[in-house]
């Protein structure tokens, strides 16, 4: 096991530039999650934590020692690919035997390894099958037998879910995370599905467009957005987010379009008539006479609470989620109002977080 | 466990092809046209069957004997062969030359088709496309140019003539046909071995290599069966009789000026073309599987 260490990392391919100065610092034990949207560039930071792309710029440290120029196999981490990579003409207990094969660790031991990761996973009946006799999650279970096997410093998982049904992939998540509390094996994890990155995670790493845009813990990051871009992407479904004006006439206020006004409990650091962003959790709403009007577009039950998706006179969609079973009709007006509490505010033009209104 | 790798083919023969089922249809869309291929097809092997047993008798008298029949089958073609001309030592010469060249043009042509399709040294596309040009080369220009090397190392009328000189159209062919396929290898799996800490030459040994082996045969059987006919170099490297290959023996010695020995030259077309059909027959399984990609899950 050992502490992960990125300093400052550019990558480009050719002239264009991919990572443009990501630093994360992940120490020994932890279980890391990079997400972000499609092409942010969490695999190409992954890959270049195993060393299969080169680093142009910054370093990349494993357990104290910089690898930019250190040989994949040199780096002792182990990788399991978003399809697996699986070799195609060896039985499961042959693909996870082999880098102890290479090792040239004797017979016997890798044997024995084998046996042990098999049973952690479940693999016992399935060795001597070929990974074409497998089903999705049990090839993905043998990915995961080939990385634990080595017991490497570091395990790193591109997407290792995304090709699996919700059903099971919902229960390899828990698989993994207690792999990972029973193992303490330093893990980085690409996803570009929050609610995975959410609930493995004990740090979360917000990428978009080559940058880190927010590290921390799953609660923070839900509950302190940094930004506008954590905000909308942290969190299912979205937070609501509602353009308008700072108004300090007496009384910090709110304006949105199409006459919402809120008033603003504590001054936010913000100037008078400077464009904002008010975001609230769909859970932090709730009705009350005195709220902004909602006109009910689509209502959405799921049994354990009721979501609505409405709209502002502003033409603002507007979601929120009720414990209570509330029976709407689209076309309906609500008044909905926002819990004095967890609300966000954001710079309208810079994105960035102003200083919590409470 | 290779008994499993038949249970687990599917069945492709209950979907797409559904509309074949009933006889009438069968007879017309399939046996019809397998029919007239065959045919076609084993029709010259017939051919050669028949003459190479036929009595010298038989064979110019159309009026008397139904030229595709034989009526008294007789060896005295296939003994003359055998026993009074060097027709076992050509055919000796021919499975050494085209073995030995074969294996050498697969050495080269993987080396040089992993490098071009995965070491991506600066330049590797070029490279490729100049080893395809150097395929389309005639031999028919390339063995004068040859033939000067060829006498200048000292190995004219040596077996080494042609086992050095088929390399220069095997090489390319294969090396082509081989880049393709390992092309259809998903990168994955040798950056996963390489993780896995596999060095390039055990990348290359151990999954590469294995994945290819229908490829490695396809362009096995290729290069042998094109060693196997090769006629011009043949011709000219090779002098002294013994030394001869099979299709340049049967026609420089059993033709002579203008008397043809058909019966003798058809037993040895026939025998001489039994080793390629034993070595198709032998892989026909692998070749077909090869032209559908590599990596199947
Ligand atoms: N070998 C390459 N050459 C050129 N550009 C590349 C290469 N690999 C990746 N890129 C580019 O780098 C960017 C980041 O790619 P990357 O695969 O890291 O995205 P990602 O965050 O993993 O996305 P996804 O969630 O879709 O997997 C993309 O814009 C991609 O087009
Ligand atoms: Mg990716």
């Amino acid at each position: 096991m050992a502490s992960v260490a990125i300093s400052d990392v550019y990558k480009s391919f050719g002239t264009t530039e991919i990572l443009h100065g990501v630093s994360v610092d992940i120490e020994d034990g932890e279980f890391v999650t990079l997400v972000g949207p499609s092409g942010c560039g969490k695999s190409t930071l992954l890959r270049m934590i195993a060393g299969l792309e080169k680093i142009s710029r910054g370093h990349i440290s494993i357990g104290n020692r910089i690898v930019n120029d250190v040989a994949p196999k040199e780096r002792d981490v182990a990788m399991v690919f978003q399809n697996y990579a699986l070799y195609p003409h060896m039985t499961v207990a042959e693909n996870m035997g082999f880098s102890l094969m290479l090792k040239g660790v004797p017979k016997a031991d890798s044997d024995a390894g084998v046996k042990r990761a098999a049973e952690i996973l479940g693999l016992v009946p399935l060795l001597s099958r070929y990974p074409r006799q497998l089903s999705g999650g049990q090839r993905q279970r043998v990915a995961m037998g080939r990385a634990i096997v080595r017991d490497p410093q570091v395990f790193l998982f591109d997407e290792p879910l995304s090709n699996l049904d919700a059903k099971l992939r919902v229960q390899m998540r828990a698989e993994i995370k207690e792999l990972h509390q029973r193992l303490k094996t330093t893990t980085v994890y690409v996803t570009h599905d929050q609610i995975e990155a959410m609930t493995m995670a004990d740090k979360i790493v917000v990428m978009h467009d080559g940058i880190v845009e927010q590290i921390g813990p799953p609660l923070d990051l839900y509950d302190r957005p940094n930004n506008l871009f954590v905000a909308s992407f942290i969190g299912s479904p979205a937070m609501n987010l509602l353009k308008g004006t700072f108004a300090n006439d007496g009384a910090p206020t709110f304006r949105g379009v199409g006459g919402i006004s809120l008033p603003l409990p504590g001054l936010p650091s913000i100037g008078n008539r400077e464009a904002m962003v008010l975001g609230v959790r769909p859970e932090h709403l709730r009705l009350a006479d005195d709220g902004i009007p909602v006109t009910v577009v689509v209502i959405e039950p799921t049994g354990s609470e009721v979501q609505i998706i409405g709209r502002t006179a502003g033409g603002e969609d507007i979601v929120a989620n009720f414990r209570e079973r509330h029976s709407f009709v689209p076309g309906e007006t609500i008044r909905l109002s926002v819990e004095p509490g967890p609300i966000h505010l954001f710079h309208g033009e810079t994105g960035q977080r102003i200083a919590a209104a409470h | 466990m290779t008994a499993s790798k038949q249970v687990e083919r599917p069945n492709t023969d209950e979907g797409g092809m559904g509309y074949l089922q009933s006889l009438p249809r069968r007879v017309v869309t399939v046996y019809l046209p397998l029919l007239v291929f065959v045919v076609v097809l084993l029709f010259p092997f017939y051919w050669m069957t028949i003459t190479a047993v036929k009595p010298n008798a038989e064979m110019t008298d159309y009026a008397n004997y139904n030229p595709l029949w034989v009526v008294h089958p007789t060896f005295q073609h296939i003994r003359y062969l055998l026993f009074e001309t060097s027709y076992p030592g050509w055919l000796l010469n021919t499975v050494i030359i085209s073995t030995a060249a074969t294996f050498l043009s697969l050495v080269c042509a993987v080396l040089a088709a992993y490098a071009i399709e995965r070491l991506r040294f600066s330049g590797a596309r070029q490279v490729g496309l100049a080893v395809f040009l150097a395929y389309l080369v005639p031999p028919s220009i390339l063995f004068i140019p040859l033939s000067l090397m060829v006498f200048k190392l000292g190995l004219y009328d040596t077996p080494f003539a042609l086992i050095l000189t088929y390399p220069t159209f095997l090489i390319p062919f294969c090396t082509w046909l081989l880049m393709g396929y390992f092309r259809s290898i998903p990168f994955e799996l040798e950056e996963c071995a390489l993780i896995d800490g596999a060095s390039r030459w055990q990348i290359l040994t151990k999954i590469v290599l294995p994945l290819s082996v229908p490829g490695l045969i396809s362009a096995g059987i290729f290069a042998f069966t094109l060693s196997w006919n090769e006629f011009i170099y043949a011709l000219t490297f090779i002098q002294s009789s013994e030394k001869k290959t099979v299709p340049v023996g049967v026609l420089t010695e059993l033709v002579r000026s203008d008397v043809y020995e058909w019966g003798a030259l058809m037993a040895g077309a026939l025998i001489g073309s039994l080793p390629v059909v034993v070595l198709y027959s032998f892989f026909v399984e692998h070749y077909v599987s090869s032209m559908t990609g590599a990596v199947k899950e």
